[in-house]
């Protein structure tokens, strides 16, 4: 059974920008791009555990803010010919207000 | 299984050598026994020159001592001269004689130098150069006679005249024809050197012949063809050398001017007898230089070692003068002809020489004189035969030169090792990215970033980067277009952009996507930056700068570190400070729990280690004890650096300190294409080391030197002077409007240093010695610093931006 637990208000997250939540697992970035859909991703870059919540978004993916590996947000994956993935999460935004399902 | 016997005659370098190469391939294949004539093991008889000049010793250039025959096993006859080979019974005789029977046979017997049949040559005191006997012999001469005269004005010839004249004798050196080294140099490069040695004490009796030796017992004197005579003690011939080959003929073996050998260096006559060195001729060459015979070695090895793949085709062969402070170089047809062209450089009062002859773009030979450093670089070049035209225009100034259009580091870029670091930032060693561009196949520097992240950082090695591409791929490199890009995301420059953006009045990002059809729907992180600063530069007062293009460091007014924290400096202005201010930091650092503290290079105090959700409140305390933000995060005017000056200085000509106060006041808080650095010195010692950084000021006794341009970075620039001024009121003047040009000129992440050379420091004068356009220059400059100077630490601590700040808690 999924669970849905509220994060934030949409509009709190910065366009092309991100929240940076704090859960007691783990620290999960979520991002809001520029049509407002919103993606969910461990704050953890697969190369050195860069803060991905720190990084620049651009279209659907982040850059991380310590070596400048692309993260692809939608797939969690490392984009171009840098090779990792970190976790992505289930998110939805309903009425304004983000969800994000941990399971 | 029974050894067979292998018998070396010569125990010289080339014959060492080959079974040095054995002894690797097979160890245990043969009984070997070496015949020497000379009473020594192995020295490098190319070092005898340092040895008669004392600079070595003979122990120094011993290359196998006698230990090394015996770790070996192999039997060393020394001092015995092998007379006879018996080529039937397969068995060499000794004039003591010593027999030893072979199953192969390397006859490595070297040369013989080439003595004038003269009359009276055979007087005492008239000697050749080849070993340590004629070494010996010279060196006792020196220290009984005054006078030496060496007959031959070549390689040789002036080795032995140099290490004469170290040895205090007074050498003349006769030459028959009207230029030096003849065979190695052109007629510049000969003059040069002929001027150089001239000052050194050598006489020079060029375009003479010598007709007799004079003498009674001993040597007097030399007396020429033309009638004139010379006073001597001492005569070297050194004319050249001629191969050994008196042993190899009287067995029978075919001989020309050397014994005749095949390509797997067996002597055409008899296949189980193998001829190496100076003693041999290959396709019609005999060899009087050290690098061929160690590939004739490599060869001859392989084949005794019954591998049988390597054949020898010949060498190309480059010349080295061994003469301590003549520095000098020459390889292949330096000459040229008709059909090939020269590149020359030639400084007579720096000593300086330089000539490539090319053919097709590849290089054909090269002299060097006075600066020899890039030799090897172009005889490995002309080697491999490679295509020069893509930095012809560079070649002549060397290998440092490649592909470095700028500010990038120097480059060896062919001559280092496979584990040489490129990029410094990300770890990245040059073995690692030819081998990408090798197996992925890449031919442009964003491919080779891409995947290996060299020059993907700081990009200060970018440079080398680019000469490694275009050495690993040759012709095939796509040099990256002069004018580059702003980004990926699209096609117009930087300066198309900035043009555009005022030409157009585009006054968001937006805006000037959509005016010049960006590719992208929202950027990428280098041209959102590159954008968000063109903005604000260009609209200072209307422009709303867009906290989610700017790097996280500008955005958290902090530095990020590895670990997810930040770093805080707080603003000291000129590295003045009060005790109220370090008891106001010491108690925000013990508030804050802040692990590590340290004194920055540009006197301000950093705090480590600090949670980006405390930073408002770390700022609060800040702001309240008259702080304000560092900016050592951004992309910004960082620091003004100072010495102390007049007011304590006992040299100091101005007041360092207080001028240093006021540029910070006027300066800090803009925001800049990259980080810009001040510094003022207050008197020409230059304390405060304002010569390397972007504005310098070097305070003297009448007024101000005014520096740009430099960098104490990967790369260290020295400044240009820019002008002198003599208020303090210009100097502020000057600064603003330097600040505001390099703001509005220079492409986003160019340091000033980069930008004065790519622009040059004569259009950064022009518009700053105007008058009238720097009074407007710094005009703009203080418009932009108005809303530039409201404090962001303050802001944030009073609660803008806070949800940057603050984390979201769920129970989960």
């Amino acid at each position: 059974m999924s669970k849905w637990i509220e994060v934030v208000e949409l509009n709190k997250i910065p366009v092309l920008g991100s929240r940076l939540i704090k859960t007691r697992e783990m620290d999960i970035a979520v991002f809001r791009g520029s049509d407002d859909q919103v993606y969910a991703i461990r704050d953890a870059c697969p190369h050195k555990n860069g803060p991905l919540s720190q990084g620049i978004m651009h279209g659907t993916s982040v850059t991380c803010p310590l070596h400048n590996w692309k993260i692809d947000l939608t797939s969690g994956q490392a984009l171009g010919p840098d090779e990792g993935c970190t976790n992505v999460f289930a998110v939805k935004v309903e009425a304004g207000k983000v969800y994000l399902n941990l399971d | 299984m029974l050894k067979e016997n292998l018998v070396l005659i010569g125990n010289g370098m080339a014959g060492v050598r080959t079974l040095e190469e054995l002894l690797k391939l097979a160890p245990d294949q043969y009984n070997i026994t070496v015949f020497g004539e000379e009473p020594y093991g192995n020295y490098n008889r190319i070092m005898l020159s340092p040895v008669l000049a004392s600079e070595k010793t003979i122990e120094q250039i011993m290359l196998n001592d006698e230990q090394w025959y015996v770790d070996n096993g192999i039997t060393l006859h020394k001092g015995k001269k092998v007379e006879q080979i018996n080529r039937a019974r397969r068995e060499v005789i000794a004039t003591d004689g010593t027999v030893a029977k072979y199953d192969r046979l390397i006859i490595a017997t070297g040369s013989l130098p080439f003595m004038l049949p003269l009359p009276g040559a055979d007087k005492q005191g008239v000697i050749g150069f080849r070993d340590i006997k004629d070494v010996d012999a010279m060196l006792d001469a020196a220290r009984r006679y005054k006078k030496a005269v060496v007959i031959g004005g070549g390689l040789l010839g002036l080795e032995a005249a140099n290490g004469l004249i170290k040895q205090g004798m007074e050498v003349s050196v006769v030459h028959l024809l009207d230029t030096l080294m003849e065979r190695q140099l052109d007629k510049p490069a000969a003059l040069m050197l002929q001027k150089s040695l001239e000052e050194r004490g050598m006489r020079f009796l060029m375009e003479h012949s010598t007709a007799e030796i004079l003498g009674g017992e001993r040597v007097t004197g030399l007396r020429f063809k033309n009638g004139s005579e010379v006073k001597a003690d001492l005569v070297v011939m050194a004319v050249g050398i001629k191969p050994n080959i008196e042993l190899g003929k009287s067995a029978g073996l075919h001989c020309e001017r050397g014994i005749v050998v095949s390509d797997t260096m067996q002597t055409i006559t008899d296949p189980k007898i193998y001829a190496i060195g100076e003693c041999v001729q290959h396709r019609g060459i005999a060899y009087g230089l050290v690098a061929p015979l160690f590939e004739q070695a490599k060869v001859a090895a392989n084949h005794l070692a019954k591998h049988g793949i390597a054949r020898y085709q010949g060498t190309v062969t480059s010349t080295k003068l061994k003469v301590t402070g003549i520095e000098l170089f020459s390889a292949g047809d330096f000459i040229g002809n008709d059909t090939t062209e020269d590149i020359v450089f030639k400084d007579a009062a720096s000593g300086t020489y330089k000539k490539i002859v090319l053919q097709d773009n590849q290089i054909k030979g090269a002299v060097l004189y006075g600066d020899t450093v890039d030799g090897s670089w172009y005889f490995q070049l002309m080697k491999d035969g490679t295509d020069i035209s893509a930095f012809r225009d560079t070649l002549l100034f060397g290998q440092a030169h490649l592909g470095d259009s700028g500010h990038n580091p120097e480059t060896r870029v062919a001559s280092l090792p496979d584990d040489a670091e490129i990029c410094g930032c990300n770890g990245v060693c040059k073995g690692d990215i030819v081998k990408a561009i090798t197996e992925k196949k890449l031919f442009t520097l964003d491919d080779v970033r891409a995947h290996t992240k060299a020059s993907a950082s700081c990009g200060s090695c970018t440079g080398l980067v680019e000469s490694l591409l275009a050495h690993t791929v040759g012709g095939d490199y796509s040099k990256t277009p002069t004018s580059k890009p702003l980004c990926k995301c699209t096609d117009y420059t930087h300066d198309q952009v900035r043009g555009g953006i005022l030409q157009h009045g585009l006054k968001t990002m937006q805006a000037v996507r959509d005016h010049f059809e960006w590719t992208t729907p929202d950027g990428c992180p280098s041209c959102r930056n590159s954008l968000n600063y063109y903005l604000l530069c260009a609209w200072p007062t209307e422009y709303v700068d867009d906290a989610q293009s700017r790097y996280i460091n500008e955005r958290a007014h902090g530095n990020i570190q590895k670990d997810g924290t930040y770093s805080v400096v707080p603003r000291m202005f000129g590295g003045m400070c009060t005790s109220d201010q370090l008891r106001a930091i010491a108690d925000v650092a013990d508030k804050f729990q802040v692990p590590t503290m340290k004194v920055t290079g540009g006197q301000r105090i950093d705090m480590f280690g600090i949670k980006k959700e405390q930073l408002p409140a770390m700022w609060k305390d800040l702001s309240a004890a008259g702080f304000v933000s560092g900016h050592a995060y951004g992309k910004a005017m960082r620091t003004v650096k100072t010495c102390v000056g007049s007011e304590w200085c006992r040299f100091g000509t101005q007041d360092s300190t207080g001028l240093g106060v006021k540029l910070e006041e006027l300066t800090w808080g803009s925001w800049m294409p990259h980080k810009f650095k001040l510094a003022v010195s207050g008197c020409p010692r230059n304390c405060a080391e304002a010569t390397i950084k972007d504005f310098g000021v070097v305070c003297v006794d009448s007024g101000y030197e005014l520096h740009i341009g430099g960098n104490g970075g990967i790369k260290v620039r020295v400044t240009d002077l820019l002008s002198k001024v003599e208020t303090e009121e210009q100097v502020l003047e000057y600064c603003g409007a330097f600040c505001q040009l390099y703001r509005e000129d220079a492409h986003y992440l160019e340091r000033t240093a980069p930008w004065v050379e790519r622009v040059g420091l004569d259009k950064i004068k022009q518009a700053l010695e105007d008058t009238a356009n720097r009074k407007v220059l710094h005009e703009r400059f203080l418009i932009s610093q108005q809303p530039a100077q409201i404090d962001p630490w303050k802001q944030r601590a009073e609660g803008a931006e806070a949800n940057e700040f603050t984390p979201i808690l769920i129970e989960a």
